[in-house]
């Protein structure tokens, strides 16, 4: 069985973003960058399942700057065998995305697509759910347990207040949540071989689909910064000071 | 061959992450244990540290000289007992076999070396042989298709875990100083060699040292490296390499210890005011800077010109004579910017100034470097 992998470049997350001035949105200059980690826990269950030998291939795919080859690559030393690069300097809405991921999966027919639930960037949550509506294959998202028995998926969800455990017939779309799997440092060896392994570069335009944005983004600015707290003599003054200065009773 | 930029750094940054996320976390527990956990150990293995320096025709990284000290540089980020658990198999242990070995006993224990399934010590110092590493008295005497080894090493890192150990001895006894010496591969599993206890050492806690005799014990001749008599040019070509390593990590212990010197001074409040605000702790500041940043230009050029093919004997020891001494003086001012926390354990600064004292004294003292850095110095005319 193929496994695809989207994987996606972000901020590292490490860093503590900055908004440009003109509050259109984060400054990216001489920012690190790296794989989303949602993504990086897909390509580690990805490998895994290769490594137990449920999967034969897993293919790893990214939409994004030429640079985002060097996250395909941290794909290809954690364990995937090739790499498929869309290049497109847009940033590109979950919607395209999502479109995009369909016309590779058209053409790759894998047996499983295992993706993050969410890009640590935009936080939208939505690629893997539109590429299952795409596509019309089941989706289980949230993951944090996932077993393949001959053509289902049994997969366990995190959910409020408990785990729900469902079981989707394969081809699937799955999301990885946080506690999926612990992924690997890619070894050092694999980091020198990954070089050699074939990254196929693509643009949106081959794959005849409609990327043009929906959305507009009006504004980007800084979360208000925290006030410093206070202390009250008594509970009547905490009553009071929630009630009648911060509203919230 | 030199690596491509993209994947030099995305080994750089994998080191750096483990270093950050993996070792960092436990320092104080390996230093409290003397132990480095087997469960890191494997994961160093996994990793491929073990190999960094050994030919990738044997599973190692083949790293150049500019490539291993970059590395080095970021194994500065947490305790130097880390590195330790590999540090001869990329240094002194392996590079002996690496330079002299016949393709016969590369093929024998390269790959072993490089995944880290044998680990290796480098047998020089004895009691009565130090920095004058040509006195050495330990013996191998020739019977046929064997010599027989007799005699004592001291202070051998990593020993009590050694697989294999390259030990300088004495093949003609007729010859004093260098000439007389020849080098031979011991494994540790032939009778007669006995590892004494680990010393309780000032620090670097983790990481061992200690002596070990040999009686009677019957090396084959085919485990000789380099021709008889070589054994001191084999030993100081070894030496010559690792300088530019040590100095490295010199270099990245400084690194570390600026970067908590900076976050505890904009956190520290005296006078109503964060230290960092005081000119005399920016002084401090500033000297660490500026001395890091000299030893680190002088590693990057020297190590830039080994791998250019040019002779870097005076080079090498004057980037670990200065990185040395530099990462003492770093680690001093460190207390002191610290203060009463910097004398405290929990901090880990007291931790480093203690472990980096080593690094003035072990593969070559401050005062042999400068010997050879005059020595080559006035060979050179100036």
């Amino acid at each position: 069985m193929k496994v695809l992998v989207p994987v996606k470049r972000v901020v590292d997350y490490n860093v503590k973003v900055r908004v440009k001035s003109d509050q259109t949105g984060v400054d990216l200059a001489n920012v690190k960058m790296s794989m989303n980690p949602f993504c990086e826990i897909a390509v580690e269950e990805a490998v895994r399942l290769k490594e137990k030998g449920v999967a034969t291939e897993v293919v790893a795919v990214s939409i994004g700057p030429v640079q985002a080859q060097e996250t395909i690559r941290t794909a290809l030393a954690m364990g995937a065998d090739r790499g498929i690069l869309i290049q497109t300097d847009e940033d590109l809405e979950p919607l395209a995305v999502a479109k995009l991921l369909a016309a590779v999966i058209g053409e790759e027919a894998p047996g499983i697509v295992v993706m993050g639930k969410q890009a640590i960037d935009g936080d939208n949550n939505a690629v893997g759910q539109m590429l299952a509506a795409l596509l019309d294959w089941p989706q289980a998202t949230f993951a944090s347990k996932i077993e393949i028995a001959g053509d289902k998926a049994e997969v366990t969800r995190e959910v409020d207040g408990g785990l729900q455990t469902l079981s989707v017939d394969l081809p699937a779309v799955v999301t990885a949540d946080l506690r999926l799997n612990e992924p690997r440092y890619a070894s050092l060896p694999n980091i020198m071989k990954a070089k050699k392994k074939p990254i196929d570069v693509k643009a949106p335009g081959d794959y005849g689909v409609d990327t043009a944005p929906r959305l507009k983004v009006l504004k980007v600015v800084e979360p208000p910064k925290r006030q410093g707290g206070a202390k009250v003599e008594s509970a009547a003054e905490l009553v009071s000071k929630l009630k009648n200065e911060a509203g919230v009773l | 061959m030199a690596l491509d930029l993209e994947t030099r750094n995305q080994l750089i940054e994998t080191v750096r992450r483990f270093v950050t996320e993996r070792l960092r976390p436990i320092e104080a527990q390996v230093a409290e244990n003397d132990a480095v956990p087997d469960e890191i150990v494997a994961e160093m293995r996994e990793l491929g540290l073990f190999g960094l320096t050994i030919p990738t025709e044997y599973g190692g990284l083949g790293l150049n000289m500019e490539e291993e000290v970059l590395v080095g540089i970021e194994l500065g980020g947490a305790s130097p007992a880390f590195r330790s658990a590999f540090g001869t198999n990329v240094g002194i242990g392996s590079q002996g076999l690496v330079m002299f070995g016949t393709d016969a006993q590369k093929e024998k224990y390269l790959a072993g070396i490089a995944s880290g399934e044998i680990i290796t010590s480098f047998a020089l110092t004895e009691p009565e042989a130090g920095s004058d590493s040509a006195a050495v008295q330990t013996r191998a005497i020739r019977d046929g298709d064997v010599y027989v080894l007799n005699g004592a090493k001291r202070y051998i890192t990593n020993a009590n875990k050694a697989g294999l150990f390259t030990v300088m001895a004495r093949s003609n006894p007729d010859i004093k100083g260098g000439g007389g010496v020849s080098a031979l591969l011991v494994p540790r599993d032939l009778p007669g060699i006995t590892i004494g206890k680990p010393e309780k050492k000032m620090g670097q806690q983790g990481a061992h040292i200690c002596d070990v005799t040999f009686d009677n014990v019957r090396v084959p001749v085919e485990n000789r490296l380099g021709a008889e008599g070589e054994g001191f040019k084999v030993a100081m070509q070894v030496l010559d390499r690792g300088r530019l390593h040590i100095a490295s990590v010199c270099v990245g212990v400084a690194e570390r210890l600026l970067r908590d010197c900076v976050a505890y001074a904009a956190e520290r409040k005296q006078f109503g005011q964060p230290i960092a605000n005081f000119q005399l702790v920016q002084g401090m500041i500033a000297d660490c800077k500026t001395e890091a940043l000299a030893a680190k230009a002088l590693v990057m050029d020297a190590a830039r010109q080994r791998d250019a093919g040019v002779n870097v004997t005076l080079e090498a020891a004057a980037a670990k004579y200065y990185a040395s001494e530099m990462v003492g003086r770093v680690a001093d001012r460190a207390v002191q910017i610290f203060g009463g926390a910097g004398y405290v354990a929990d901090y880990g600064i007291e931790r480093l100034y203690r472990d980096v004292r080593i690094f003035r004294i072990y593969e070559g003292t401050s005062q042999i470097q400068q010997v050879i850095i005059a020595r080559e110095t006035m060979k050179r005319g100036g």
